[in-house]
């Protein structure tokens, strides 16, 4: 990656815009191909992990049921190699969803930007090491929603 | 790859609901094979789904996605006969394609 784009990618500071300016045909593929949040995914803590998705952008105050996100998932999951989380957030000009499990080795899972046009709706399947809280980070209109769930894992699937 | 991912696309509404499954080994890098030697970690980075030209969705993704990922997710818009695409790229740089034509 050359400094200019790096710098650009920076100063945007939103993998949404980098989608939205992709999905009409300014960016090249190669850009979007690399964009990837390596410091959040290589975080080895909750808090690190948290710091780098949120990337300087505030966090709502509102947590729980006020802020419109939902987690759906089990609160006991058998196999913890195969957890499944779905997210629904009921808020206006979504932009991203990510997921993340507290106790893992590296707590970031998943980021899913959401390009404009985009429902704010997403479900997949996470492996946990250990009995522990899913956070859900949403950002919508430039701000960030935060909610969680405690999920107890019978068997951790991090192996 | 096409046997490599199963991807399906149906109108709700006015809006088209994916499901899309991809066959990957998503190893973390932390589990040991039968020998006891750790397994190089070897997980998909990134996933694109596009409808069309227009990309309607962007995924990264760590090893705590699981083995097989299996997503859901809808977008406004979409016709009956529209395509949609899916390409991921791998930590080794590996990739794959699928697509399906929505219904």
């Amino acid at each position: 990656m050359d400094p200019g784009r790096r710098t650009f990618i920076r100063d945007v500071g939103s993998s949404s815009v980098i989608a939205l300016l992709a999905s009409y045909g300014l960016l090249p593929e190669s850009a979007y191909a690399e964009l990837w949040n390596k410091a959040a995914f290589e975080a080895t803590s909750l808090e690190e992990a948290l710091v780098n998705v949120l990337d300087g952008a505030r966090v709502a105050d509102n947590r729980g049921d006020r802020n419109g996100v939902g987690i759906i998932a089990p609160e006991i999951a058998e196999n913890g190699a195969i957890v499944p989380v779905g997210v629904v957030a009921a808020v206006p000009d979504i932009e991203s969803i990510a997921i993340l499990c507290e106790d893992n080795p590296q707590p970031l899972a998943a980021i899913y930007d959401i390009p404009p046009g985009g429902l704010p709706e997403i479900r997949t399947r996470v492996k946990m090491a250990a009995s522990s809280n899913v956070v859900v980070l949403v950002k919508a209109a430039g701000v960030f929603h935060m909610a969680s769930k405690a999920i107890k894992v019978t068997r951790g699937g991090c192996g | 790859m096409a046997k490599g991912m199963r991807v399906r696309a149906r109108k709700k509404g006015d809006a088209t609901d994916v499901r899309v499954l991809i066959r990957h080994d998503m190893e973390t890098g932390r589990r040991k094979n039968e020998d006891g030697e750790v397994v190089a970690a070897h997980y998909i980075q990134n996933v694109t789904v596009r409808h069309g030209e227009r990309v309607v969705l962007f995924a990264q993704w760590g090893p705590a996605v699981s083995k097989n990922p299996y997503f859901v997710f809808k977008f406004r818009g979409g016709a009956s006969g529209d395509r949609v695409a899916v390409t991921w790229v791998d930590n080794k740089g590996q990739s794959g394609t699928g697509d399906t034509l929505i219904t």
